[in-house]
């Protein structure tokens, strides 16, 4: 394994893969912050240097937190295909990047490496690629995965309506529902986030937007973001839950930190499977981002990029129906600007999407961060083209209960109408029963939340 | 000149113009449009001391072009202040959208970077200590030093609070010091209130500058109360920068975990009301002293 590289007259030696992995990032923020990122723009590019030149074997021999101590690597190396790695094992990281870009290698090639790749080498070898790379990269994988409904079908793209609401008021969290639905957004998931993480609040939620679901006749899942243990909770009193949530992270301490663990999901995935009130088979939707294990401290010295494919390697086990990534939610602490922000996303769309998830992006910023809206519309549109399977639709872009910028209605349309992208089939086909949409365009009664009250 | 030259251009189209009226060819109508045309050509001149200027209509007004039932709309913009209602241009946001969210943006921005003012803090009859960052700016991107209170901040703790009681209040800036001047006036009076007349023991509240909500466990260490809580200000939306969250821990060490701590958010006006909480927040540091416990392994125990 060599650890050492000149670029032009001047040579770096690095001390570990670790070390190498994170000062090949591009620029972070959190990153600097932890005090791992490259030193200087030769010192970055020497690290990618080294980086192209290690193999696979490499980095399964040096997982960047041991197995013995951290389940997020236990689950990663225990989920791997052997047989796979084996046979793409001597391959060094610059080669796995030309192979993903290849004419000749598809999505369905990529997907069946995938099963042979740990999370670290599949960062290792995103930290090797630029925006256009990782967009290609992106493109080529599709991954469908079905609850209700069939997400990530080619040619579409589908949104979770987002109706929060400051007090969990019903009726203001139905009014945004209403406004979302009539823009065509929420075939991915209508998905509250609560203020209350009780029990009763959480039922209510989701008694509401089934109710509303059967009553309209809508072809989508639905889902309230509490705690997971919370969900559960409901469950086992009777509400309908389709998805069972809950953020994750890439070590086992950060995961603590969020009050969750393997054996906690594998309860939840269980109940979901026994008591949920969904088609499964996928049951599951996460939610990431590049900086929480920052931001808790629970990084253990390793890079934000590598710590979230390590996520993406957790997840993977539960196949979840969705996974979304909200780098940029934090603040400037973990990602300083909209210029960090846009790469975090396509990388971990990238990353995730190689890891055979169903992924979609919530390109997004907070008011204490150096981004504005022009930077979340070009994330939007970049990882629109890279075919992220879902954004999120939240009314007027402004969550009034997250404090933070996220797609909105009007953006999920546009987005839609500019690369020809259709809504799910049963979906659409609902939408143009209510007279929404029209030949993949929204006709003149869309945008109108009063169509649902007759 | 240019005046001069423009009044002649104005009296020679005129006479044409009615010239052309007399004989039939031309409307009231058409003159007017011409008329205005010529006037276009006019210098302008602005006027400072005009009271004219342009600004966002009423927040409330619904936006959307032939809605199918108006008064629906307009019953749902009421109950939720969430951007509905608000109509578009194509797929696209409408212009006064578009800029009221800039506008809005703009604001929270520059609320992130406000200080707990001196005159409040006397008013409130708070002690001020700072956490370990020194500036806004070293507070933003160093989130370890708004999470360990100054030396000399420990000092004082150490020096003027009083030590073992039940709970101990701290308010802190966090995120948004506007939350800190719009809640606490109500809710902290409630919350004392609430807590004293339940026989509760609570030391004095006091403000920390510059801190996170991991500060609360260097204080517990220092005053060893049973439940530290810390009323904080979350990071500023573009709705409101007034959001406020209260943060609890029963008995924090060097084992706890961010889950351990419960969180009640969205304290004010537009959410929880301020006084309201001050009700809800004592019922819920009462579950923590009974239970021993909070965050979820308090929820595990209900
Ligand atoms: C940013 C944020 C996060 C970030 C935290 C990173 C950070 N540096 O702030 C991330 C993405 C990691 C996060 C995760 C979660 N969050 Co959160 N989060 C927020 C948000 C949007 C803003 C917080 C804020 O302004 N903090 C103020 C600053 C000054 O605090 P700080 O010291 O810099 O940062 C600390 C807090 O933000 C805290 N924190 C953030 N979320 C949560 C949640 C819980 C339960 C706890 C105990 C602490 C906590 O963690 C940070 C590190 O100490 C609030 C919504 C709101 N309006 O407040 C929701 C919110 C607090 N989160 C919530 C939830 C449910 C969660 C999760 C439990 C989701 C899940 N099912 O896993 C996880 C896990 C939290 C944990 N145990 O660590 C809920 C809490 C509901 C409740 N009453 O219990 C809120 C109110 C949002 C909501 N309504 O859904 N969150």
């Amino acid at each position: 394994m060599i650890l050492k590289a000149k670029v032009y007259n001047k040579i770096f030696a690095f001390q570990s893969l670790k070390e190498v992995m994170s000062k090949a990032n591009e620029e972070k923020s959190g990153d600097e912050l932890v005090g791992i990122a490259a030193k200087s723009a030769s010192e970055r590019v020497a690290a990618k240097l080294v980086l192209s030149n290690l193999t696979l074997e490499d980095i399964y021999n040096n997982p960047v937190i041991p197995y013995e101590e951290d389940e997020v690597t236990r689950a990663i190396y225990d989920g791997l295909n052997l047989r796979i790695y084996q046979e793409i094992k001597s391959w060094t990281v610059g080669y796995l990047r030309e192979y993903i870009l290849d004419h000749k290698t598809t999505g369905e090639n990529l997907l069946h490496i995938s099963r042979g790749l740990t999370s670290e080498m599949i960062a290792a070898v995103a930290k090797l690629m630029s925006t256009m790379d990782l967009v290609c990269g992106s493109k080529k994988i599709r991954v469908q995965s079905h609850c209700n409904t069939t997400l990530g079908i080619p040619g579409t793209l589908a949104f979770r309506c987002q109706p929060n609401h400051p007090t969990d008021s019903v009726e203001g969290m139905l009014a945004s529902l209403k406004e979302g639905l009539a823009y065509g957004s929420g075939d991915a998931v209508i998905g509250i986030n609560p203020v209350e993480d009780n029990v009763e609040t959480v039922s209510r939620l989701l008694d509401t937007v089934k109710n509303f679901m059967v009553k309209w006749e809508i072809p989508t899942q639905n889902c309230v973001l509490a705690h997971v243990t919370t969900q559960m909770k409901a469950i086992e009193k009777g509400a309908p839950v389709d998805l069972v949530f809950q953020s994750i992270a890439g070590t086992q301490k950060a995961n603590d930190a969020f009050g969750v663990s393997s054996a906690i999901l594998d309860e939840a995935f269980a109940l979901a499977q026994r008591k949920g009130s969904a088609t499964g088979p996928n049951l599951m939707y996460f939610e990431t981002g590049q900086g929480s294990e920052v931001s808790l401290d629970a990084h253990l010295g390793v890079d934000m990029m590598t710590l979230e494919a390590r996520t993406y390697g957790f997840a993977r086990g539960y196949r979840p129906f969705m996974t979304n990534n909200v780098s940029g939610f934090i603040g400037p602490e973990t990602i300083y600007s909209g210029r960090e922000v846009i790469r975090a996303d396509l990388e971990d769309l990238f990353m995730g999407k190689l890891h055979g998830l169903p992924m979609g992006i919530a390109p997004c910023y907070t008011n204490h961060m150096k981004a504005d809206q022009n930077d979340q519309e070009m994330g939007t549109l970049l990882c629109a083209m890279a075919g992220s399977n879902f954004f999120m639709g939240v009314p007027g872009g402004d969550d009034v209960m997250l404090s933070y910028q996220d797609t909105s209605y009007h953006d999920d349309a546009s987005t839609r109408e500019i690369l020809g992208l259709r809504p799910l089939p049963e979906f659409e086909q609902w939408l143009e029963k209510m007279g929404i949409l029209e030949n993949g365009k929204l006709t003149e009664r869309a945008g109108d939340p009063s169509i649902f009250d007759k | 000149m240019a005046v001069a030259n423009n009044d002649l251009e104005k009296v020679i189209i005129q006479s044409v113009m009615e010239e052309l009226a007399k004989k039939g060819l031309l409307s009231q109508k058409g003159k007017d449009h011409m008329m205005s045309a010529a006037m276009m050509d006019m210098p302008f001149v602005p006027n400072p001391q005009s009271e004219e200027m342009v600004t966002f209509p009423p927040q409330e007004e619904m936006q959307i072009d032939n809605p199918f039932n108006a008064d629906a709309v307009r019953a749902m913009k009421k109950l939720t202040p969430a951007r509905i209602g608000i109509g578009r241009a194509g797929t696209r946001p409408k212009t006064m959208s578009l800029l009221r969210f800039l506008a809005d943006h703009a604001v929270a921005q520059d609320a992130v970077f406000l200080d707990v003012s001196d005159e409040f803090l006397q008013r409130m009859n708070l002690m001020a200590v700072q956490s370990s960052a020194g500036s806004k700016d070293e507070f933003l991107q160093r989130p370890e030093l708004g999470r360990r209170l100054s030396e000399e901040a420990a000092r004082k703790i150490a020096e003027k609070c009083e030590k073992n009681v039940q709970v101990q209040i701290l308010i802190v800036d966090g995120l948004s010091s506007s939350a800190i001047e719009a809640n606490i006036p109500d809710l902290l009076p409630a919350l004392m209130q609430g807590l004293k007349s339940s026989g509760i023991k609570v030391g004095a509240p006091f403000f920390i500058k510059n801190g996170r909500v991991w500060v609360q466990d260097h204080v517990a260490s220092i005053v060893n109360c049973d439940v530290v809580i810390s009323l904080i200000g979350e990071r500023p939306g573009l709705g409101t920068a007034e959001s406020l969250s209260a943060y609890m821990i029963y008995r924090p060490d060097e084992n706890t975990v961010e889950a351990d701590r419960t969180v009640i958010s969205n304290i004010h006006k537009g959410g929880i009301p301020p006084a309201e909480a001050g009700a809800h927040l004592t019922d819920v540091i009462k579950q923590i002293l009974s239970a021993k416990a909070s965050g979820v392994k308090l929820n595990q125990q209900k």
